[in-house]
């Protein structure tokens, strides 16, 4: 990402918050994604992650704040949800393959029928995608044929095959066997490597460490911490960093 | 010699330990062969060995068994009430078709758009023909039809229709907008609250009073109203169960990809749940099928409505038996091609 322009920002959230009931999940969120970086986000659990990154793709709805994806301000217009869903990707912890469908129908099916492509065209890239994540031979087999890591990587080709501006993700890897998260994790990487603009919630620390551009501690609804991997495990500023680095490493 | 040996030696293999396993079986097994014995020889001499196939009442009253003579004699008025002699190619040709299209409904391979347009415009089509009322086709009142084709159309055009509009209120009652969600949810509420019967009676003599003076609707047409009323409550509490099924993180990654609310309906939702919901769902058909048999009471006359009638001729008096035979018989085979149909559907889709 050396010398790779870095000035256009994707995502910008400005005093977001954020209530389920009375609980307030979300208080006061301000963040920018530029063009090719590489996010992070970790914390305890329930410290509103997930919610987060659902707000951004409008999953969720957000009370107060702005939510712009380039340029684009998130409203509750549904023609604007769905424009912006369209721009981009979610990968969920579950996966979420529709199983009625085969791998490659999967695939298609956002292009076909959000971007009206044709079909051909919207297969042969779904075909490219499905090689990008080094399972072009499973295209024609259905979800509950492949194993957990198979399904994640064909998730993530679905998502690409939006050509999203950027691709969230909801700990990708924590509903995966140990032997099955290195192989989704190799994909991730080859993402990054490639410029696609990421943000992803994970306690995969050394997923963090090889590509991360910020890593953000989340608690009780804010970031306590944005800092660079290194300064983020090396020299961590806040007490709450410490004693969850403490627990997770 | 050596192969039936073989063979017999491993049905008694079999029996002993399927059959005569210990005292208790060896009772059960002997109880119900009695059972058997006792009920299928006297049943199989009355309605095959000691029939009657092709004579006169006179005949039939003489000898014991099973009167198929009523039948050969009563068919046709059975099966087409009082639709036109000269016209009854048209009611043959209907259900012609409906086998037709169940038959061809049992290949996989044949499964396509058009065997599903063909279901959803053949009853239209069938209508017309039965009706006719243009160049060529002489008009056949709707007052005139009756038997298997009255009772065809009832079920078939309620189950075209039923289903897409229990699929719509099944929707509505999940929705999350209120004025939709509440019409739905009391719709569906009123009508399953209320016996069928109620409900053709309704459409029979409340409906006409509605309408404006001079207005009249056929009787069938309120009879199938109130038969598709009816049966879409009931439909669409079968696909609300199947919608339930479907978790939430469908509807997120359909959203997810920019899916509209009906394409992610549509694309997505319907096909899985419709899918689980398979056997209610024609449990619903079957339901519906035999329901038509309550139009009597609005005075139509459908297949069952002709059976009883039959029996009323002065010279074929005291047949009723072999004519419920008969019409126990038709309804089974259709009951029997649907449940098939959709078994074949059900394990073909859960590969
Ligand atoms: N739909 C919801 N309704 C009410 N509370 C919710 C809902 N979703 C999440 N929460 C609550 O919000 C908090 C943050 O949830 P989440 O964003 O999923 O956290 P994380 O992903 O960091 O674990 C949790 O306490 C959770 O119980
Ligand atoms: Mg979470």
């Amino acid at each position: 990402m050396n010398q790779r322009k870095k000035t256009e920002t994707v995502v910008e959230i400005k005093g977001l918050h954020k209530w389920y009931g009375d609980f307030h999940v979300l208080r006061g969120i301000d963040l920018a994604v530029k063009l090719s970086e590489i996010i992070v986000i970790c914390g305890p659990s329930g410290s509103g992650k997930s919610s987060l990154i659902r707000c951004i793709n409008g999953l969720e709805h957000h009370d107060k704040g702005v939510i712009t994806v380039r340029g684009v301000e998130l409203s509750s217009d549904v023609k604007n949800i769905e424009k912006i869903r369209a721009d981009v990707g979610m990968v969920f912890q579950q996966f979420n393959l529709f199983p009625h469908l085969s791998v490659l129908e999967n695939l298609t099916l956002g292009p076909i029928w959000v971007k009206k492509i044709p079909k051909a065209k919207a297969e042969a890239c779904a075909l490219e995608n499905l090689k990008r994540v080094q399972i072009e031979e499973q295209a024609y087999k259905y979800p509950g044929q492949l194993s957990g890591g198979q399904q994640q990587r064909v998730a993530i080709a679905r998502s690409l095959c939006m050509n999203p501006s950027i691709l969230l993700f909801d700990e990708p890897t924590s509903a995966l066997d140990p032997e099955m998260i290195k192989e989704v994790l190799e994909v991730m990487v080859d993402l990054a490597k490639d410029g696609i603009t990421m943000v992803v919630v994970t306690h995969e620390m050394n997923f963090a460490k090889s590509v991360a551009n910020w890593v953000l501690f989340m608690d009780e609804g804010e970031i306590i911490e944005r800092n660079t991997p290194e300064q983020f495990f090396n020299s961590p500023q806040h007490e709450r960093t410490k004693l969850f680095l403490s627990q997770i490493l | 010699m050596k192969a039936f040996f073989l063979k017999w030696n491993r049905a008694v293999k079999w029996s002993r330990k399927n059959l005569f396993s210990g005292p208790l079986s060896t009772l059960i097994t002997v109880l119900l062969m009695v059972f058997l014995f006792k009920t299928f020889f006297p049943l199989f001499n009355w309605a095959i060995a000691e029939a009657h196939w092709n004579t006169t009442a006179m005949e039939c009253r003489e000898g014991g068994g099973a009167c198929w003579s009523f039948i050969g004699e009563k068919a046709r008025y059975i099966l087409f009430g009082h639709y036109p002699r000269s016209e009854q190619w048209r009611a043959v040709f209907f259900i012609l078709s409906i086998f037709l299209l169940f038959f061809l409904g049992q290949f996989r391979r044949l499964w396509s758009k058009y065997l599903i347009w063909a279901c959803a415009v053949f009853p239209f089509v069938g209508t017309l023909l039965m009706r006719g009322g243009f160049p060529g086709l002489e008009l056949v009142k709707m007052e005139d039809w009756g038997g298997l084709p009255l009772t065809l159309l009832l079920a078939f055009v309620g189950i075209v229709v039923s289903y897409p509009l229990g699929i719509l209120l099944a929707l509505g009652r999940r929705s999350s907008m209120p004025v939709i969600n509440a019409l739905s949810v009391c719709y569906i509420e009123l009508i399953r609250g209320v016996p069928l019967i109620s409900i053709l009676f309704m459409g029979s003599v409340m409906f006409p009073l509605l309408l404006p003076e001079g207005v009249t609707i056929s009787k069938v047409l309120r009879a199938q109203a109130a038969m598709i009323l009816f049966s879409s409550a009931y439909m669409a509490e079968v696909v609300r169960g199947g919608l339930q099924a479907i978790p939430r993180g469908q509807y997120e990654a359909a959203k997810a990809i920019g899916l509209g609310y009906g394409q992610t309906m549509g694309l997505v939702v319907l096909p899985q749940a419709l899918k689980i919901v398979i056997p209610p769902t024609v449990n619903t058909f079957i339901g519906l099928f035999k329901d038509t048999s309550l139009v009597f009471i609005i005075s139509l006359s459908d297949l069952l409505f002709t059976t009883k009638a039959s029996f009323k001729d002065a010279e074929w008096l005291g047949f009723s038996v072999e004519g419920y035979f008969f019409a126990a018989f038709i309804y089974f085979v259709f009951c029997y091609f649907m449940g098939r149909v959709s078994f074949r559907i059900e394990t073909e889709m859960s590969r």
